[in-house]
Formats: structure tokens, C-alpha cells, sequence
């Protein structure tokens, strides 16, 4: 064996060790210097997204990938830890890497004048620990314990300007939504093992009989993990939690909020994937029923998202109610291919739904961004104390533009692909959703064509007179994430083929996941 | 009947934390419905972790004549329960830190007293 092949071998379990071992160092670190400090923590990052490099190559030409933790020569197959890496995981780990150095590069300058930073890069790296790792566990309970310190680092994260109590009030909220549906997630573990005497993905998707507990379980894990991803009606804490934290840590919240959205596509495919076509009563199959319940909740959070955009004047908690729209997005598409398994445009909706996974961590990433930008050299966050700021402020409003046009699916940014596809296949589903749909997105280019005359254009404000343009490591996390937005615009097929169709077969082709586990021990 | 009065009380802690922390205004008796619903799930897991007949499986105590090791209980519902407790102490003490600092900025723990993050 080769070096590079036991480094490939073993990078499913470093790309967790890495990012958790460096998070406990960090206060010995930052004792030594602060500038270290930054250096270690974007370091450490590369290195895991390395390993996550190395891990995509090699999954994507060999297939899935286990790991096994523990006794590997032990009889009873079903109470060990292991990981399972197949396209989806890592097309989702490679979002969160993403997301997690651009807001260590963003938190450089930005947070460069407050206290308790040690924590923060602790709390920051155990969020990056704790999404990669419900993006790559293979066992429900590692799920959930991941959940949990997803859910306890966030919240502490959000709470991060403690003299704010919108702040606390914030932070408390997710807290009580996030740790009760991490306990139901628990009681469906439970279920699990209650009724098949396993808790790894594999094993229990092989054996799933859709009894009633199998029900329950069912919609315990989908209504929660739904709540995490931000799908109305349960959408309420993530303007709050959006709006009030530090914009760098909204974009690692945001990689574990798409971890839940990942979860709830490994739960709907995977685990339930062999009693999806099972009918259920009057005739109906399970997919039909559950496609057209995510239909419906989707088309509620596009609207509800567009809706209350429309109405706030606080530009962060403005973003966050456009990201609710943009995770209604995400569930029509898959709730489309559900309702449509087997037909060929729900193939193309799921490419799109994955896609659009990419899309929107990227366009509202780069919203909130610009938005802190603002937030840094104003001091202000209600849209009517400020304006005219594009005389000073030249970069960060083109980084605006560029981001809007992307969040309300223009050509040629990233947004109109993954949203073409998803309107493409909806719209042979039904043709009035994807007018729905088409609507919204307008309506989103209006609300912001609003929030870019009101903060960049119009007359000077005299109080504003002396702002300056945002600090140098600002701009280059701006300028990595609208470079990434066009890059994925003008060449998206480049995405398509190499990692979106992966991952799209990895979850429809959902009983080699369970063979490699199943054959393969 | 008396195997399932454990699963009664199950779904009897849920529902009253549910309640708790659905209708309660105080941030403290929400906390506390939490901590109840935490307590049912756990119930939830010990409950299932009985196995009649079974012995706990500590080799230096086994009774003479047990059958090793198919009478052996496999241990990992109480696992998943003490991850899960350990889990709940650390979430308990980081809400009640949270309302601590609640109650310095607004000096209430009333809900409705508090919400400035509205609409």
C-alpha cells in the first residue's frame, strides 16, 4: 500500500479528526499570537478541505467508500461506528469546507476588534466537525450526536454579540427548537432499534418492513430535520437566528443547516428507499403522498420567504426570510422527483434541487456578506438609516449586484441553472407550480433591486459622509464567492457532469448503498 | 398489560414537556419541559434495552451456568442513553446560561415581555 493510497484510505476519518482536534487547540494556540491564531484555524480548513479533495477523486472513479471504527475481525455486524461516502456526501462536504473558509477568511477582519475569539474559532471549527460528520456518518445514532453538537455550537455562536438581546433571544429560541427535535430524531433512533436491533443506515434500510412505528419514525425524522433545514411552517427561528448572529457564523450555520437538508434526502432515499412505491390507502404509493406534502410545504416557504422579504427593513433579517425562499426551492425539487420517481424529469429535478444546494449556500452567502460589509463600516442595520453608499463603497456594490442577479436566477450567474432545471421539471409535474415559482424568483429580483437603491444609490447621507470601503480580507472572501458564482454561471455543465450526476445516482441507485454495507462485511 | 405501563410513561412525559415548552411563558419552566421530554426519550431507550432473562454482560460476575454469550445482554441502548444524558447536561447548562443573560438585559422571564424579534 502506497502512502497516498492509506492517506486516502484513512481521510474519512481525518476530515473529522482534523477540524475537531484543532478546534480544542485553538485556545492553546491563540495564547501564542492572534495573527497565528487566524492562520492556524485557515490552515487547518485547507488541510481538511485537502483530504476532502483527495476523498471526491477517489470516490467518484471507485465508488463508496466505508470506514470502520473500532474491532474490525468482531461477529455481530451491527453495533460498530462506521462511515459510508458515496457522491452525495461528498458533494456535500465539499459545499461545507467551502462555506467554512470563506467565513474564517471574512471573520479575519471582521471580527478583528472583539473579545473572546479563541471561542469563537473553537465553536466555528465544531460546527464544520459537526456538519461534516452528519454528512458522512452511516450510523443513525452518530446522526444524531452530531446533531446535537451542531445544534449546542451553533447556538452558541448565534449568541456571539451578548450585549444584543435580540442576540440571546435568538440564540435561545434555536436552542429549544433545534435540542426538542434533536430529542424526537433520538426517539426515532429508538424505533429503529427497537424494531430491527440495528442503527446503521444500511442494515436498517434493508430491512424496513413500513409498519406503523416505521410511520411514526418516519414523519418524526422528516418534520424535524425539515424544521433544521428551515422549511415552513417551522421556518421561524431562521431569519432570527440568520439575522442576529455575526454574518461570518451564518455561513457556517448554513452548512449545518444543509446538513439537515442532506439528512432528510439520505432519510427519504436511502432509508425509506425500498418502500417508497409501497401504496398506502385509496391506491395511493408512499411516494405520491410524501412528494406532494414536501410540494406543498415548498410552495408555502417560497411564498411565505418572498412575502415577508418584502415587509422587513432590517437588511440581514431581510436575507434571512430570501433564504427560506431559497430552501423552498431545494424541497419543491426534491418533493418533485418523489412525487415523480421513475419518470425522466424527475431525474432533472433532483439534478437541479442538488445544484441549487450549491447555488443558494453560495448567492445568500454572498448576500449576507455584503450585508455585514454594510453592517461593519455603518454600524447600522435598518434599511432606512442608510444610503447612497456606492460612492464609497465600489466593490462591495458590484459584489451586491452580482448577488442579487444570482439569488433571482439571472443569466448568466449560477442561480438560473440550477433554478432552469427546477422549473424545466416541475413544470411537467404541474404547470402552475413552476409559475409559482418563476413568480417568486421575480419578485425576489424586485425586493432586492429595492434594498440596492436604498443602501447603494441615492442621495449622500450627511452622517455617512466618512465611511470607508470594507477591510481587504472582506472583499477577497466577497470576491472568492462571487467569483465562484460566475464561474458555476458560464460553465455549468463542468458541475453537472463531474459532481451533481453522482450524486443524483447515488441517491436514486439507493441499493448499492446498501449492498456495500450489507455484502461488503 | 404491565410491560407496557413503561411506554405509557413515555408518551405521558413527552406530551407534558411538549406543553411545557409549547404554552408555558417562564424561560425556566420552558427549560424544564425540555429537560422532561429528554428524561422520556431516555426512558424510551432504557425500556427497550430489557431483555427478559438476559444477564448484564460483565464477564467477571456472570452467574454459574450462563449460556455465553447468547444470554448476555447486548449493552447498546444503555450506551446510547448515558451519550444521550451527557449530551442533555451539556444542552441544559447552555440554555440555562442563555437565560441567565436573558434575565440580566430584560430583567423578566416572561415571553411575551420580551419579543422584539417580531414579524
Amino acid at each position: 500500500m502506497t502512502y497516498l493510497e492509506a492517506l486516502i484510505q484513512h481521510s474519512v476519518a481525518l476530515i473529522i479528526a482534523v477540524p475537531l482536534l484543532s478546534a480544542f487547540l485553538m485556545p492553546l494556540v491563540s495564547r501564542v499570537h492572534p495573527i497565528l491564531r487566524n492562520i492556524f484555524a485557515l490552515l487547518m480548513l485547507t488541510v481538511t478541505g485537502c483530504f476532502i479533495g483527495l476523498l471526491t477523486t477517489d470516490v467518484l472513479a471507485n465508488g463508496p467508500r466505508i470506514y470502520i471504527f473500532g474491532a474490525k475481525e468482531l461477529t455481530l455486524p451491527l453495533v460498530r461506528i462506521l462511515f459510508e461516502v458515496d457522491g452525495i456526501n461528498v458533494f456535500m462536504a465539499i459545499i461545507t469546507i467551502i462555506l467554512a473558509i470563506i467565513a474564517v477568511i471574512y471573520s479575519w477582519s471582521f471580527l478583528d476588534k472583539q473579545d473572546g475569539l479563541d471561542k469563537y474559532y473553537t465553536l466555528l471549527l465544531l460546527v464544520v466537525t459537526s456538519a461534516l460528520g452528519m454528512e458522512m456518518t452511516g450510523d443513525v445514532f452518530n446522526f444524531f450526536v452530531f446533531l446535537e453538537i451542531s445544534c449546542i455550537a451553533s447556538c452558541a455562536l448565534i449568541a456571539f454579540w451578548i450585549a444584543e438581546g435580540e442576540a440571546l433571544e435568538a440564540a435561545f429560541k434555536y436552542i429549544v427548537i433545534s435540542s426538542v427535535g434533536a430529542l424526537f430524531v433520538l426517539f426515532a433512533v429508538g424505533i429503529f432499534y427497537a424494531q430491527y436491533n440495528a442503527l446503521n443506515i444500511a442494515t436498517i434500510a434493508q430491512a424496513i418492513q413500513f409498519s406503523f412505528l416505521d410511520k411514526i419514525a418516519l414523519i418524526l425524522l422528516v418534520v424535524v430535520l425539515g424544521m433544521k433545514a428551515g422549511l415552513a411552517p417551522m421556518h421561524m427561528w431562521l431569519p432570527d437566528a440568520y439575522g442576529r448572529a455575526p454574518p461570518s457564523v451564518t455561513l457556517v450555520i448554513m452548512s449545518a443547516t444543509l446538513a439537515s437538508f442532506y439528512g432528510v434526502l439520505r432519510i427519504l432515499f436511502t432509508l425509506y428507499g425500498n418502500i417508497l412505491p409501497t401504496s398506502i390507502r385509496f391506491d395511493l404509493p408512499l411516494n405520491v403522498v410524501l412528494g406532494w406534502i414536501l410540494i406543498v410545504l415548498a410552495v408555502v416557504s417560497i411564498l411565505i420567504g418572498v412575502i415577508m422579504a418584502l415587509i422587513q427593513s432590517d437588511l440581514m433579517r431581510l436575507i434571512g426570510y430570501a433564504a427560506v425562499a431559497e430552501v423552498g426551492y431545494m424541497f419543491l425539487a426534491i418533493g418533485t422527483t418523489i412525487a415523480a420517481l421513475g419518470a425522466p424529469y424527475a431525474t432533472v429535478a433532483l439534478h437541479g434541487g442538488i445544484l441549487h444546494v450549491l447555488n443558494d449556500a453560495l448567492d445568500i452567502g454572498l448576500l449576507f456578506l455584503v450585508a455585514g460589509a454594510i453592517y461593519y463600516v455603518t454600524k447600522k442595520r435598518s434599511l432606512d438609516d442608510i444610503g447612497g453608499l456606492a460612492r464609497t463603497m465600489k466593490f462591495t456594490t458590484v459584489f451586491f449586484i452580482i448577488g442579487l442577479l444570482a439569488v433571482a436566477g439571472m443569466p448568466p450567474l449560477n442561480g438560473f441553472t440550477s433554478k432552469f432545471l427546477i422549473y424545466e421539471s416541475v413544470y411537467q409535474l404541474n404547470p402552475i407550480l413552476s409559475i409559482i415559482a418563476l413568480l417568486c424568483s421575480i419578485l425576489m429580483l424586485a425586493i432586492f433591486i429595492k434594498v440596492l437603491y436604498a443602501t447603494f444609490f441615492g442621495p449622500e447621507l450627511p452622517e455617512l459622509k466618512d465611511v470607508k470601503e470594507a477591510p481587504k480580507s472582506m472583499l477577497l472572501a466577497m470576491g472568492i464567492v462571487a467569483g465562484l458564482a460566475i464561474f458555476i454561471g458560464l460553465f455549468p455543465n463542468l458541475f453537472l457532469d463531474s459532481l451533481v450526476k453522482p450524486a443524483a445516482d447515488a441517491l436514486l441507485n439507493h441499493t448499492q448503498y446498501i449492498t456495500t454495507i450489507v455484502g461488503g462485511i | 398489560m404491565i410491560q407496557y405501563i413503561p411506554f405509557i410513561a413515555v408518551v405521558c412525559m413527552i406530551f407534558i414537556g411538549l406543553y411545557a415548552a409549547m404554552f408555558r411563558r417562564n424561560l425556566i419552566k420552558i427549560v424544564i419541559g425540555i429537560t422532561i421530554i429528554e428524561s422520556g426519550v431516555n426512558l424510551f431507550l432504557i425500556t427497550l434495552g430489557y431483555r427478559e432473562g438476559g444477564v448484564a454482560p460483565i464477564y467477571t460476575s456472570l452467574p454459574s451456568g450462563t449460556v455465553y454469550p447468547e444470554q448476555m445482554v447486548l449493552p447498546v441502548p444503555q450506551a446510547l442513553t448515558l451519550t444521550s444524558i451527557v449530551i442533555g447536561v451539556a444542552v441544559l447548562a447552555l440554555m440555562l446560561s442563555l437565560v441567565m443573560h436573558i434575565y440580566k438585559k430584560y430583567e423578566t422571564l416572561d415571553v411575551q415581555e420580551m419579543r422584539r424579534l417580531k414579524e
